[in-house]
C-alpha cells in the first residue's frame, strides 16, 4: 500500500493526495483478474482472484477495520439468489448444479467471525464456470463484511476508508453489483448476467453490518441512491433498466469484452483546453491515450493548430489585443507622466497579427512535444462514432482511419454562431477569423452582447477603430446586470457605439477588397424602423455552437439536448453511455472557461484511471471580462442573489474607486466600481464578488482563494489592505446599497 | 512615478503591439508637475475631510508640556497651549541621513526630497537597501537616468531573500547599477557642480570614486520623536530605536497618551496599518469596540520594475517558526502573457507559497514577483486570513489568462527538488 502511495503521488505532481492511489493498481488487479476469468476454465484458484482477495484484506487491514470475513464455501448459506450475503458470489443461473458440485454451505453465520479467521488461501474455486455463456456451476465464493470499526476513529476517516474500499471492489472485478437479497430488481440483475453467462461479484447491503453507510458512499460516488448499483468493468452502468437497457443496445456485451478488444485506453476527441488536460495526465498515468483534433475551416477558410479555441481564437489572442489596446490608452497616459513624443501615434494592425500570431504558433507546438513527450498519439483527424468503443477518424485528403478505446471523453468545444440572414457566411467574420485576419478590419460592426462581443469591441476600438455594437436585447446574459451596464458606459464614453434593440436582416457586398465595403441593413427589435449602414467589416459574436451533431454521437446513443446541442452529464463528467465523458464548453449547465475544463479533464482522468473521487467543483468560479475596463466576478450576480436568497437576506456593499495611476493621467473618476454580496443570515458571507476596474483578473483571482475558504464581511474588514492597489479598497467597503448613502470618491 | 516608469516599460511595449512608435525621452519636470499636483489635492482633500467631520486642525509642532498639555508653535513662532483627556502620536517618522558621511547632509537628499525635485535629478547614486531605496532606484532607473544603488549588505531585509535576490536581479538586467557590500565614506562637490562620492568596499576594503549629480539616502527612518518632549509627559521610547513603545491596545507609558503608525515599535511602518490601527483606536476610546488591532499577515507590496507582493511568513521565518521538516514550498517561475508579445525577459516572474507540509497544509505565506503584485496578493491575503490550505488554494479555479491564475497552479514543490518552469498553457 505504501509503495503505491508513493507512485500515485508522483503521478500527480507530487501533491500526494491520498485519494489517489490503490484504485489505479486495484485496477490492474482487476484487469489481470477480468481476463483470467474470460480465459480460464475451471482453474481451481486463479491467481488473480487471489489477488483481488489479498488486496481487500491487506486494505482492510492497513485500515485497522475488522478484517473481512472471507468464509469457506461451508460456511456459506446455500446458493440461492435470495438468501447470499455475498460478495464474489458467483452469479449462475444454476445454482442447484453449484449445490451438486460443492457440499451445500452451512447457513450464514451472522455474528462475524474473528480475524484470525481470514483464510485468503482456502477461497475455493470462484472462478468454475466462468467461461462466457457456458453456465457451469459454481460455488458461492466469499463473502465480506464490511463495517466501521469501533471507537477511536473519526467519522469521516471511515468514511474514506469505506469510500476506497468500495472503489476497490469496483474496480477489482469485472462486474460488481451492490443488491439487496430481497431486491426483485436485484434478483433481475443477477439473472440477466447468469443467463450471460458472466461471474459477478455480489455485495448485498441488506446482510452486511455497514449496508447503510455503503449505500450512502455509493450514491456520492454514482449519484444514485437505489439497489441494484452495477459496475461492469469498472463502468457504472447504473440500475437495472440501464442494464437492460445497455444489454438491448449491446453495450453491455462490449463491456464485457472490453480489456483486450480496444487498442486505446482512452481517446478523447478534441485538442483543446480540457481535452489536452486530460489526455496527458491519463498517460501520465500510464494509460495509452489518442488525442483527435481537427479544425474544420470556418467559412472564410480560416484554420487553425493543436491546442483549440482558448490557445488559438480565444482567451490568448484577445488578450494580447486587449494588451495592445490598454497600451493605447498608457501611450496617451504616459504623456502626463512626462513621456515626451509629438506626433499622433498609429497602429499597424499586421505587426500585432504578426507577433500574436507568431506567439500561438509556439504555443502549438508545445502542445504538440507536450504530447509527444506524454506518449499520446495525436491524430489530426475528425472524429465520428460508428460503433460502441468504435470511432473513424477523417484526415483532410478524406482518408479515413477506425480506432477502438475502452473509454471515450468528448471535448469538442464550440463554434461561433451565424445569423442565419442573406449574406452573413459569405461576407462576416466571427472572431474565428478576427485574430488571424491579414488586413486591418476598419470600420467594424460587432453584432452581439456576448463578452466575445464587448471584448472583441473593445480592443478595436482601443486601437483607433471605428466599432458599432449592435446588441439585440441583455448585454452579458448571466453576469451581473449592473455590472454589464457599466462596462458598456464605458465603453461608449471611450468611443465605442452602441445600438441597442436591433438586429441584422441582411448583409449585401459593396466592394471587394482588404476590407471591403458591407452595407447592413437591420431591423428595430420593437418596431418596424429599419436602418442601413455601411462597414468595412462585419464580426459576429451572437454566441456559439456546439460541435456535438456531426460526431456519430446517434450511432451509440449519447443523449444530446436537442435545442442547445450540448450534453448531459453528471457530477462526474459521464453522459448516459456509460464508457462516454464529456468536458468543457458543451457540458450542458456547466461554464464555459477554459480553467474549468482543464480541471475537470484532469480530475476526470484521474477518477477514470487512478482511482481519484475528487470531482470538478462548478462552485464560486471566478471569471474576468477583458473590457476595455475589465470586470471580475466571483459568486452570484445581485440578480440571482436575490433569486436565491431574497432581498432582504442579503446586504450589498459597493464603491466608486479612483486607481491612483488614473488621478495623475486625468482619468475618469466614479467610474470603476466594486460591490459584494453578503449573505446576513450566513455571518454575512459573500456570495458574489464583483469589481470593475484595471487588472480586475488579477484583483478577482484572489479573492475567489478567499471565497473558497467562506470569506466573510468581517474578514475582509479585518484585513489589511495593499496601499496604493485597487485591490484594497475591498478592505475598506462601509455603504451599504440600502443606505442610499453616496459612493462617489472624494480623498486617499 | 513608478506608474511613470512602468509607462515607460509600456511605451517600449508597444511596438510589439502595432503602435508604430520610436523611442522617447521623459520630461522630469512634467511628471513632477503632475504628481505633485495631485498630492496637492490630496492634502486639500484631508483638511476639507477634517472640517467636514469638525476636526480642528492646527497647523503647529507640538511638544509635551504635561501628561495632558501640549504646546504647539506655529511658523511664526506663536505659541498654543492645548490640554486633552486622550493623546495620540502618530509623528510618524523621516528619512534618515548619515552621520559620519563628509558632505552626507549638505550635498544628499532623500525621498522626502526626491518627489518634489523640480529637474530630473540626472545620473543617481542611492544608497542603501530598504524597499525605499529600490523602489526609487527602479523608477528612477525607468524614466531613463542613470541609477545606481550601494548596499551594504543585503537588501530588503525582512522580507523573503530569495524573493529579495530576485528583485535586485530583475532590477540589474533593466539597467540598474549595484555597487554591493560598499558603504560610502565621502561626499564631494566638484567645480562642475557634480558630486564625487568616495566609497569603501568592505571585501577589499579598497576605496573607491565615483560622480554623480544626485546623491538619494534611504538608509532608513527615523523616527519623529525628539522634539516630542516625551519625558515631560512621561512615555517611554525604545533606547535603540527611539520609537514609542506600546502595548495590544496601542497605548504607551501612560495610560491616556497613545501612538499609532511608524513611530510605534514594532509595528509594521505601512499606510494601511496605520489607518486601522487609528480608526480601531478611535473606536474603542470612544466604547465603540473592543477590537484591536490585528498585526500578523498584513500584506504588502514593494513597487519595484517588477513588484514584489507578499502576505505571512517568509520563507526562513517558517523554517525558523516550524521547522525545515514541517514546512513545504510550492514554486513556479511563469511567463505572464503580455511578456511574450513583448519579447520581455521573465527569468524573475516568479511564484512561492510557503505552507505546512501537515494535511491540510496551511498556508503561511504567499510570495508573487511579477507585474501587479499588489492587486494580486490583496486578495490572497483574504484567504490566508481565511485558514486557506494548499488544497482549497489548488481547488480554486483559475482566471484564464492572467498572472494571478499561476497561484492556484503551484504543483511542484521545493522539496521534490522538480522544474518549477511554467510550460504551456
Amino acid at each position: 500500500m505504501r509503495v503505491r502511495d508513493d507512485r500515485s503521488a508522483q503521478g500527480r505532481g507530487g501533491s500526494g493526495s491520498p485519494r489517489a492511489q490503490v484504485h489505479g493498481t486495484a485496477g490492474s488487479q482487476g484487469r489481470t483478474c477480468a481476463a483470467a476469468a474470460g480465459g480460464v476454465t475451471g482453474e481451481p484458484t486463479p491467481i488473480a482472484s487471489r489477488e483481488t482477495h489479498c488486496h481487500l484484506v491487506a486494505g482492510l487491514r492497513n485500515a485497522r477495520w475488522d478484517p473481512p470475513q472471507w468464509t469457506s464455501p461451508k460456511q456459506q448459506n446455500g446458493p440461492t439468489r435470495g438468501s447470499a450475503t455475498l460478495l464474489g458470489y458467483t452469479a449462475k443461473a444454476g445454482s442447484d448444479t453449484a449445490a451438486l458440485a460443492q457440499p451445500p454451505p452451512p447457513p450464514p453465520p451472522r455474528a462475524p467471525t474473528s480475524p484470525g479467521s481470514v483464510k485468503v488461501g482456502a477461497v475455493p474455486n470462484r472462478r468454475l464456470g466462468s467461461v462466457r455463456g457456458v453456465p457451469v456451476s459454481s460455488p458461492p465464493g466469499r463473502r465480506a463484511r464490511l463495517s466501521y470499526p469501533g471507537t477511536g476513529r473519526s467519522s469521516s476517516e471511515a468514511r474514506e476508508e469505506l469510500r476506497r474500499r468500495l472503489m476497490g471492489l469496483i474496480e477489482g472485478n469485472r462486474v460488481m453489483i451492490f443488491s439487496k437479497s430481497y431486491c426483485p430488481h436485484s434478483a433481475r440483475i443477477k439473472d440477466l448476467f447468469s443467463s450471460l453467462g458472466v461471474e459477478c461479484n455480489i455485495l448485498e447491503l441488506d446482510q452486511v453490518d455497514d449496508g447503510a453507510n455503503v449505500q450512502e458512499v455509493l450514491s456520492e460516488i454514482t449519484n444514485q441512491r437505489t439497489v441494484p448499483n452495477i459496475f461492469v468493468n469498472k463502468v457504472h452502468m447504473g440500475g437495472c433498466d440501464r442494464t437492460f437497457q445497455a444489454h438491448q443496445s449491446g453495450l453491455l456485451q462490449k463491456l464485457l469484452q472490453e480489456d483486450s478488444a480496444y487498442e486505446y485506453d482512452l481517446i478523447v476527441i478534441g485538442g483543446g483546453s480540457g481535452g489536452l488536460a486530460c489526455a496527458q495526465e491519463a498517460a501520465i498515468l500510464g494509460k495509452k491515450v489518442m488525442v483527435l483534433d481537427f479544425v474544420v475551416p470556418t467559412p472564410q477558410g480560416t484554420s487553425w493548430g493543436l491546442g483549440g479555441t482558448c490557445v488559438n481564437v480565444g482567451c490568448v489572442p484577445k488578450k494580447l489585443m486587449h494588451q495592445a489596446a490598454l497600451l493605447g490608452q498608457a501611450l496617451k497616459d504616459s504623456r502626463k507622466f512626462g513621456w515626451e513624443y509629438s506626433h499622433q501615434v498609429k497602429h499597424n494592425w499586421e505587426t500585432m497579427i504578426e507577433a500574436i500570431q507568431n506567439h500561438i504558433g509556439s504555443l502549438n507546438w508545445g502542445y504538440r512535444l507536450s504530447l509527444r513527450e506524454k506518449a499520446v498519439t495525436y491524430v489530426n483527424s475528425y472524429g465520428e462514432f460508428v460503433e460502441h468503443h468504435k470511432i473513424k477518424a477523417t484526415n483532410r485528403k478524406g482518408q479515413e482511419t477506425y480506432y477502438t478505446a475502452g473509454k471515450f471523453v468528448l471535448a469538442t468545444g464550440q463554434r461561433p454562431r451565424y445569423l442565419g440572414i442573406p449574406g452573413d457566411k459569405e461576407y462576416c467574420i466571427t472572431s474565428d477569423d478576427l485574430f488571424s485576419l491579414p488586413y486591418c478590419p476598419g470600420k467594424t460592426l460587432v453584432v452581439g452582447a456576448s463578452y466575445v462581443a464587448l471584448e472583441c469591441g473593445g480592443f478595436l476600438a482601443g486601437i483607433g477603430l471605428d466599432v458599432t455594437i449592435m446588441v439585440r436585447s441583455v448585454l452579458l446574459r448571466g453576469f451581473d446586470q449592473e455590472m454589464a451596464e457599466k462596462v458598456a458606459s464605458y465603453m461608449e464614453q471611450h468611443g465605442v457605439k452602441f445600438l441597442r434593440k436591433f438586429v441584422p436582416v441582411m448583409v449585401q457586398q459593396l466592394e471587394k477588397g482588404s476590407p471591403g465595403k458591407l452595407k447592413v441593413v437591420a431591423k428595430s427589435t420593437e418596431g418596424p424602423e429599419t436602418i442601413e449602414e455601411i462597414y468595412n467589416t462585419v464580426l459576429l459574436a451572437i454566441g456559439r455552437a456546439s460541435c456535438t451533431r456531426r460526431i456519430g454521437l446517434e450511432k451509440i446513443g449519447v443523449k444530446v439536448n436537442e435545442k442547445s446541442g450540448k450534453i448531459p452529464v453528471n457530477d462526474a463528467e459521464q453522459t448516459n453511455v456509460p464508457y462516454v465523458y464529456a468536458v468543457g464548453d458543451i457540458l450542458e449547465g456547466k461554464l464555459e472557461l477554459t480553467p474549468i475544463a482543464i480541471q475537470a479533464g484532469k480530475l476526470l482522468a484521474r477518477r477514470l484511471f487512478a482511482g481519484s473521487l475528487e470531482k470538478c467543483d462548478y462552485v464560486n468560479v471566478p471569471t474576468t471580462v477583458f473590457a476595455p475596463l475589465e470586470y471580475g466576478c466571483c459568486g452570484l450576480s445581485e440578480e440571482k442573489a436575490i433569486e436565491v436568497h431574497k432581498k432582504e437576506n442579503l446586504e450589498v456593499y459597493h464603491t466608486f474607486f479612483w486607481p491612483l495611476e488614473w488621478t495623475v493621467a486625468g482619468r475618469d473618476n466614479n467610474t470603476c466600481y466594486a460591490k459584494i454580496i453578503c449573505n446576513k443570515f450566513d455571518n454575512d458571507r459573500v456570495i458574489g464578488f464583483h469589481v470593475l476596474g484595471p487588472n480586475a483578473g488579477e484583483i478577482t483571482q484572489g479573492f475567489a482563494a478567499a471565497m473558497k475558504c467562506g470569506l466573510t464581511k468581517q474578514q475582509l474588514d479585518d484585513t489589511i489592505g495593499i496601499h496604493p492597489t485597487c485591490g484594497e479598497v475591498f478592505t475598506t467597503l462601509e455603504i451599504t446599497k440600502s443606505s442610499g448613502l453616496d459612493i462617489t470618491q472624494k480623498g486617499c | 512615478m513608478h506608474q511613470a516608469a512602468l509607462l515607460g516599460g509600456m511605451v517600449r511595449d508597444a511596438p510589439h503591439y502595432g503602435w508604430a512608435l520610436q523611442p522617447v525621452p521623459h520630461n522630469w519636470t512634467t511628471m513632477a508637475e503632475a504628481v505633485q499636483n495631485h498630492v496637492k489635492s490630496l492634502n486639500w482633500g484631508h483638511r476639507v475631510q477634517l472640517q467636514d467631520r469638525k476636526v480642528m486642525y492646527f497647523n503647529i509642532k507640538a511638544s509635551f508640556v504635561d501628561a495632558h498639555t501640549i504646546c504647539g508653535v506655529s511658523k511664526g513662532g506663536k505659541e498654543t497651549l492645548l490640554s486633552a483627556e486622550h493623546i495620540v502620536i502618530a509623528t510618524g517618522g523621516r528619512p534618515r541621513y548619515p552621520t559620519h558621511i563628509e558632505g552626507a547632509l549638505e550635498y544628499g537628499i532623500t525621498s522626502d526630497d526626491l518627489f518634489w525635485l523640480k529637474e530630473s535629478p540626472g545620473k543617481t547614486l542611492v544608497v542603501g537597501a530598504s524597499y525605499v531605496a529600490l523602489e526609487c532606484a527602479g523608477f528612477l532607473t525607468g524614466l531613463g537616468l542613470d541609477t545606481t544603488v550601494m548596499i551594504r549588505s543585503i537588501p530588503l531585509r525582512g522580507f523573503d531573500q530569495q524573493m529579495s535576490s530576485l528583485v535586485t536581479e530583475y532590477m540589474a538586467s533593466q539597467g540598474t547599477r549595484f555597487l554591493r557590500g560598499c558603504t560610502p565614506s565621502r561626499v564631494r562637490r566638484l567645480p562642475d557642480g557634480q558630486l564625487q562620492v568616495t566609497w569603501e568596499d568592505l571585501s577589499s576594503g579598497k576605496e573607491d570614486m565615483g560622480t554623480f549629480n544626485t546623491v538619494l539616502w534611504a538608509i532608513g527612518r527615523i523616527p519623529e520623536t525628539r522634539s516630542l518632549n516625551l519625558e515631560k509627559a512621561g512615555v517611554h521610547t525604545s533606547p535603540t530605536s527611539q520609537k514609542i513603545l506600546v502595548d495590544a491596545q496601542e497605548t504607551t507609558s501612560v495610560p491616556h497618551i497613545y501612538a499609532i503608525g511608524d513611530v510605534a515599535e514594532g509595528r509594521p511602518e505601512l499606510t494601511p496599518t496605520a489607518i486601522m490601527a487609528g480608526k480601531l483606536l478611535a473606536q474603542r476610546l470612544c466604547g465603540q469596540s473592543s477590537d484591536v488591532m490585528d498585526y500578523d499577515n498584513v500584506p504588502t507590496t514593494v513597487f519595484t520594475p517588477l513588484e514584489y507582493g507578499c502576505v505571512g511568513l517568509s520563507e526562513e521565518e517558517a523554517v525558523a517558526r516550524h521547522g525545515e521538516e514541517h514546512v513545504e514550498v510550492y514554486h513556479a517561475y511563469y511567463k505572464p502573457l503580455e511578456f511574450t508579445v513583448a519579447e520581455r525577459d521573465a527569468s524573475q516572474c516568479y511564484i512561492k507559497m510557503v505552507c505546512l507540509q501537515k494535511p491540510p497544509q496551511l498556508v503561511l505565506g504567499l510570495h508573487f514577483l511579477g507585474p501587479n503584485a499588489g492587486e494580486v496578493t490583496q486578495g490572497f491575503a483574504l484567504g490566508i486570513k481565511c485558514g486557506a490550505s494548499y488544497a482549497q488554494v489548488m481547488r480554486t479555479v483559475g482566471i484564464h489568462p492572467t498572472c494571478a491564475e499561476e497561484v492556484t497552479k503551484l504543483r511542484i514543490s521545493k522539496r521534490s527538488g522538480l522544474d518549477p518552469t511554467v510550460t504551456g498553457c
